[in-house]
């Protein structure tokens, strides 16, 4: 019954989107300077089914109609409700049905939004997202259907992986897929302006809240994923350079350059070809990041399932999409000779776009250089943290002066008259840098350079601040994300010099020593709950410097549906530092092998990212 | 000119890169299992399900061929490959070694209840560590042995009419 409707649904949308394609040709030959309402209604209806569709989906999931082949093998009827709901896009096939949403949706809206702007280039917009839409639509009708039959119908579900039952995972994909789905939308605007030649400010001003919106959208994205592998995967870290991850760092570093340069076309009518590359990039390395995660050729925790034909398509439709964008980029390219002056604002933009462009390349070298390395020599490698932190730290330091003097900079040319002051702020962040060293106890040159380049920068922003609230332009998203940024790379440069970590076993009963800290084993208890059992160790931690005691309780839980057991660390985040104790069993013995982390600042990080994001969500509001 | 060579190098770049994805798409990057074919397993020592004793490569060597079966009763596709245990069970020559694979007891008992009991001898892996020294990623598995603890072939997933086969020809031929 789901199952019918949802294709049907799913058929009557590729119709639409050939339809609208057909119509806005139509509308394209004649000379009325409005689009026609048949245009509009179509994208309306086309949103409202896919909604409806995946509405049906999601029905599905809550009733757990296991005659769907996605519910059975992701949902069981004893899942609490919100996982039940959160397994619909928990797996390859429903994740796809939310692309879709988020390309049509975008579609409509981006329609809606630019009224003003000259007719055939919106209509070519719209033509373009409906081709990727078609292209999409295929794919699921065809290949990963969620609406797929299984027959006789099971009596039961497969289960939803219990690593994946976590409330910051579930809001995740989401708001990932605004944000690297919603690229798609200056991909197609992007191509409709080479297109139609519409090349100057208005292009930029015509995208520019929709690449805020998706960088926003992907910032807190990629901060739910790494909350959840902080709370959830019990490693103890928030950022592995995992080749997932990775894949949605690539688009992020693009849609930051983007966000950048469009500033400068937009106020100065240059880089016109630069933001089209920008534009089509983002998009481009999303579908990337989707093949290289779903085609299984990389092993995470994403690939949801091997299947080498999923793959072949994703990857003939991204290769379409980039012959097509670079031959008709080629074609429209004239080369133009910039006057950028070096003191200018522009050239600050363009160091940052050269600064993103170079960790684009070295994330990107990381994590295809594997699948190269085992194709063309026959040997598996795999790059690790060391490869990143190498050369990814030591530039950020050179980054933050950059990003601090930047905002000061004046459009077209600027004499820096206040040379003294920024002299003043850098003696400032190298004082407040050796007072952080000096209660710490650490010294390292590369760690003092991240503390004080950090510290510049969060003063020089709020310096920034100060200038704008004297000119009364209360304009603060700029400042807002600059000075987070500051802070995050000032706590993660204080958590990774400052934490501490202990591995040693423990009985019931027993008690561990070391520097500050005394570590007792103090309950050990078997519960029972709704869908895992759970083995809880209850550990006491004192700190004798601060006299303070904790709490600690980490669990072995063990799922039934799937059978599946899962290591849940016990974490107490406070103000200054997290205590994180992670426990696992050692084969016939009574001991438990413990593992202890006092981890600095963690929430500080948390909070840092969302005020990045923030920071762009306000420029949406204040234009 | 010199745009025209720019042009032409990121054409041929994007090329490569696609080329390289296709190939490796179709590799199967997992795992490599004809490295394990042709191996000789040493140190065995597994867990007997029941009794307390382990099974150990004097087990294997008194018979020509061993298929070492690793399986679970949470795991569904075990269920498929189920019916071609049984059938293997009736070949002379054949023994059939089942390794529980971090299961639980009554479970795994309950499961050979109902669908039929294809083991010779049947151990247990509770931690899945001693599945790892075989070579074994998830489950089902199964390996098959010849006297002289030499891997002939590992079949990933479950075993199907072809392997059923195969391993037929091969036990039969001696």
């Amino acid at each position: 019954m789901l199952s019918n409707i949802g294709n049907l649904l799913l058929f009557i949308n590729i119709i639409l989107s050939i339809s609208i394609i057909y119509l806005s040709f139509q509308n394209l030959k004649n000379t009325n300077i409005l689009i026609s309402g048949k245009i509009y209604q179509c994208c309306l209806l086309q949103s409202t089914l896919i909604i409806t569709c995946f509405l049906t989906l999601v029905t599905g999931f809550i009733i757990s109609d296991f005659s769907l082949v996605a519910v059975y093998q992701n949902s069981h009827s004893l899942k609490p409700l919100f996982y039940k709901i959160s397994g619909t896009w928990g797996n390859h096939e429903g994740s796809l049905l939310l692309w879709v949403i988020i390309l049509i949706i975008f579609s409509f809206l981006f329609l809606h939004h630019n009224k003003n702007h000259p007719k055939n280039y919106r209509i070519y917009t719209l033509i373009i997202q409906n081709i990727l839409i078609i292209g999409f639509l295929f794919f699921i009708l065809f290949n990963s259907n969620p609406f797929s039959v299984i027959l006789p119908i099971p009596l039961e579900g497969l289960g939803l992986n219990p690593i994946l039952q976590d409330p910051a995972l579930a809001i995740h994909p989401p708001l990932l897929y605004i944000g690297f789905v919603g690229s798609s939308i200056y991909f197609s605007a992007a191509i409709a302006s080479l297109l139609t030649s519409y090349s100057n400010k208005l292009f930029a001003q015509s995208i520019k809240i929709w690449v805020i919106l998706s960088w926003s959208f992907q910032t807190i994205g990629i901060l739910a994923g790494s909350i959840w592998a902080y709370y959830e995967l019990g490693w103890g870290g928030f950022w592995f350079w995992d080749p997932v991850e990775n894949a949605s760092l690539l688009p992020w570093f693009v849609m930051t350059a983007l966000m950048h340069s469009l500033i400068v076309l937009e106020k100065r009518n240059v880089l016109y070809f630069w933001v089209i590359i920008l534009c089509l990039l983002t998009f481009i390395l999303s579908v990337t990041g989707t093949f290289l995660v779903r085609s299984g050729i990389l092993n995470s925790v994403h690939t949801f399932a091997n299947d080498p034909s999923r793959g072949a398509y994703i990857l003939i439709f991204l290769s379409l999409m980039i012959f097509g964008s670079v031959l008709l980029f080629f074609k429209k390219f004239r080369s133009n000779v910039y006057n950028i002056n070096t003191n200018s604002k522009e050239t600050f933009i363009l160091i940052n776009n050269w600064f993103m462009i170079f960790y684009l390349v070295t994330v990107l070298l990381g994590t295809i250089y594997p699948i190269f390395t085992e194709v063309l020599t026959d040997q598996k490698i795999s790059v690790g943290p060391p490869f990143y932190n190498t050369v990814i730290i030591p530039i950020i330091v050179l980054f933050l002066f950059f990003m601090s003097l930047g905002p000061q900079a004046k459009w077209i040319k600027n004499k820096f008259n206040n040379l003294k002051l920024i002299v003043l702020i850098l003696m400032g962040s190298i004082f407040i840098n050796f007072f952080i060293t000096y209660i710490f106890k650490s010294y390292s040159v590369l760690s003092n350079l991240i503390i004080i380049s950090s510290i510049f920068l969060i003063i020089s922003s709020l310096k920034d601040a100060s200038e704008l609230i004297k000119s009364r332009t209360m304009n603060f998203s700029r400042v807002i994300s600059h000075s987070a940024f500051g802070f995050l790379i000032l706590f993660i440069g204080l958590n990774y010099i400052f934490s501490l970590e202990k591995d040693f076993n423990l009985k019931l009963g027993e008690t561990q020593k070391f520097e500050n800290y005394l570590i007792k084993f103090k309950e050990l208890q078997l519960k029972d709950f709704k869908n895992y059992k759970a083995v809880i160790g209850e550990f006491q931690v004192n700190n004798s410097k601060n006299n303070s005691e904790q709490l600690l309780k980490p669990e072995i839980r063990i799922y039934n549906n799937p059978d599946t057991l899962t290591y849940e660390a016990a974490i107490r985040s406070g103000f200054l530092h997290d205590y994180y104790i992670t426990m696992s069993n050692i084969d016939r013995s009574d001991y438990y092998n413990i593992k202890f982390q006092k981890k600095p600042f963690m929430i500080w990080i948390w909070i840092s990212v969302i005020f990045i994001s923030f920071g762009g969500f306000l420029r949406l509001f204040k234009r | 000119m010199k745009i025209k060579i720019i042009r032409f190098s990121v054409f041929l770049i994007i090329i490569f890169i696609i080329l390289v994805f296709f190939i490796s798409l179709n590799k199967d990057t997992r795992y490599d299992t004809k490295a394990l074919e042709g191996q000789t397993i040493t140190n065995i020592r597994l867990d007997h399900f029941s009794k307390s004793k382990f099974i150990t490569e004097k087990d294997i060597k008194t018979h020509n061929f061993t298929l070492v079966n690793f399986w679970a009763s949470w795991c569904g596709p075990c269920r498929d490959e189920h019916p071609y245990l049984l059938q293997l069970n009736n070949i002379k020559n054949l023994n059939l070694l089942g390794v529980n694979f971090k299961d639980n007891k009554d479970n795994a008992l309950n499961f050979l209840n109902e669908y039929g009991n294809p083991y010779d001898v049947l151990a247990k892996d509770e931690s899945g560590k001693q599945s790892v020294n075989f070579g074994i990623f998830g489950i089902p598995e199964s390996i098959l042995l010849n006297k002289n603890l030499v891997i002939l072939k590992k079949f990933i997933g479950p075993i199907s009419e072809n392997d059923f086969r195969y391993i037929k020809d091969i036990v039969q031929k001696k």
